[in-house]
């Protein structure tokens, strides 16, 4: 069967592949300008989707489809509280309250990681 | 202290933890894909590794750090066992993806592998007209059952990935094959120009685009990804013969990815048979730590102190490692040597050459 594309699922694989950096760099960048979270908003991993902590791989990663995304411990606990049932305004106020940091700051980090994550089919929003 | 900074980089001895298996639970195939990228000599059923053998390469795989297992072949529906398989691989605590050309996937076997935890499906995909996908596949009715699997796997709410092996006979409908990919419901799409290995090598007159083709197709890519952004990924593997560098192949030689073979042969690449001096190790043998750490095939291209130059004292050696090593090897004669993909190898003549050798005739069909 078709193999061709063997060469691309190992290296979007990659955990520290430079030009897959830069892709997702321009992708953060490109996204700064979608518009915010809805309060309401319950997101959720879609099937296919899973955040597993590997003591190989030095912590938490996302895996998805041929894709392996490192998480670091800030971006885990955001997407650990995407469970489907909290809404974004209880995981901004649960995650300002635990790590005692302002809820604005933490809606705007949240608001960015969450909609670059679901602009690559990573998250149900 | 400042010291001297060594052009060269370090030595090859930097271990990493692999990230991917892919598992080729066979090499038998319904389709004859002329630009199947196996090897000539394929594996025979008879020496397919059993279930409880995988089971065992699955576990030591978790164990040495990889996280993602390609369930791949020939097409992994030819093995009764497949379920089977998939559901070792989840115990072992593995993201499974399944890879398939949509033949011989039925309904029922569909459904037993979402109960046993397959997270993903690929479905490699010829073309969006029936006709020319079906005479690119050599097999009349592929392409409607392809568009009924992924039907069922979307059904399921599992996640699609169309693969399209772009060449000369569709590289003019970029724009249809990605509208197709969104109609079946992908939420990601590969446009894999052909890697020219194995069996490939063999159809490369008849497969090869010309540079204008190329240059427009990389033109609607970029396009179609801003028009689609949010709604489908696509990702794109680079046409070698018309690259200015080399694909970092494998993500590195012995850094990423492991590959078994259907009889058990673990290869740092699907391709590095290829490379006549090299000596696989099988998982009848050996542990799979014991290969990955030990054996010769993948020590002897790790890192990039092996590398001549113009690799040796260029910048881009730690992105690329200078390319595939079986490339290398089939157009330069030597395995060590710059991948001659890149404009600067001393031999990117030969590769200008072959890519202009493109010929209108009958592809040689893949049968076996």
């Amino acid at each position: 069967m078709a193999v061709a594309g063997k060469w691309l699922e190992f290296t979007a694989g990659s955990l520290e592949g430079p030009a897959e950096r830069a892709r997702e760099n321009a992708q953060v960048n490109e996204t700064a300008a979608t518009p915010p979270i809805a309060p309401d908003a319950r997101p959720r991993l879609p099937r296919g989707v899973r955040l597993v902590h590997n003591e190989a791989q030095g912590g938490w990663v996302l895996l998805a489809p041929e894709r392996v995304f490192k998480a670091d411990p800030i971006a885990a606990e955001i997407v650990k509280r995407c469970t489907g049932d909290a809404t974004f305004d209880a995981i901004v106020e649960d995650l300002a309250t635990t790590f005692n940091a302002p809820p604005e700051r933490v809606r705007t980090d949240a608001a960015a990681l969450l909609r670059g994550l679901a602009d690559k089919k990573l998250l149900d929003l | 202290m400042q010291t001297q900074t060594d052009p060269r980089p370090a030595p090859a001895g930097a271990l990493h933890n692999p990230l991917g298996l892919l598992a080729e639970l066979t090499h038998r195939c319904p389709l004859g894909c002329p630009y199947c990228s196996n090897p000539l000599e394929l594996d025979r059923r008879t020496d397919e590794l059993d279930t409880a053998t995988w089971a065992r390469v699955f576990r030591e795989a978790a164990g040495l750090g990889v996280l993602q297992v390609h369930l791949s072949g020939g097409e992994p529906a030819s093995r009764r066992d497949l379920v089977d398989i998939t559901a070792a691989a989840r115990d072992a605590g593995l993201y499974t993806n399944l890879i398939t050309s949509g033949v011989g996937v039925t309904p029922k076997l569909l459904a037993a592998l979402a109960d046993a935890g397959l997270d993903h499906v690929q479905i490699s995909i010829q073309d969006s007209e029936a006709k020319s996908a079906d005479r690119i596949a050599g097999y009349e009715g592929a392409y409607v059952r392809k568009r009924a699997l992924a039907a069922e796997v979307t059904a399921l709410r599992l996640p699609l990935t169309a693969n399209i092996v772009i060449h000369r006979a569709n590289i003019e409908r970029i724009d249809e094959l990605v509208a197709m990919a969104l109609a079946m419901g992908a939420a990601r799409v590969e446009i894999a120009h052909v890697q020219y290995y194995g069996w490939a090598l063999r159809n490369r007159a008849a497969l090869m685009p010309t540079r204008e083709q190329v240059e427009r197709a990389a033109g609607r890519v970029q396009a179609l990804r801003e028009e689609h952004h949010g709604r489908i990924v696509i990702d794109a593997v680079v046409p070698d013969y018309y690259a200015r560098f080399p694909k970092p192949c494998m993500g590195g030689w012995g850094r990423r990815s492991l590959n078994v073979t259907p009889s058990g042969r673990v290869l740092p690449c699907h391709a590095a048979e290829s490379i006549p001096e090299l000596e696989f190790w099988s998982v009848k043998d050996h542990s799979l730590r014991d290969i990955w750490e030990s054996s010769p095939s993948f020590n002897a291209f790790r890192g990039t102190g092996f590398l001549p130059e113009p690799c040796r004292s260029c910048e881009r050696r730690e992105l690329d490692f200078g390319g595939c090593r079986c490339q290398a090897y089939a157009i330069a004669g030597d395995a060590k040597a710059t991948d001659p993909v890149c404009h600067l190898s001393p031999h990117h003549h030969l590769v200008e050459q072959q890519a202009a050798m493109r010929e209108d005739v009958p592809y040689i069909y893949r049968r076996g």
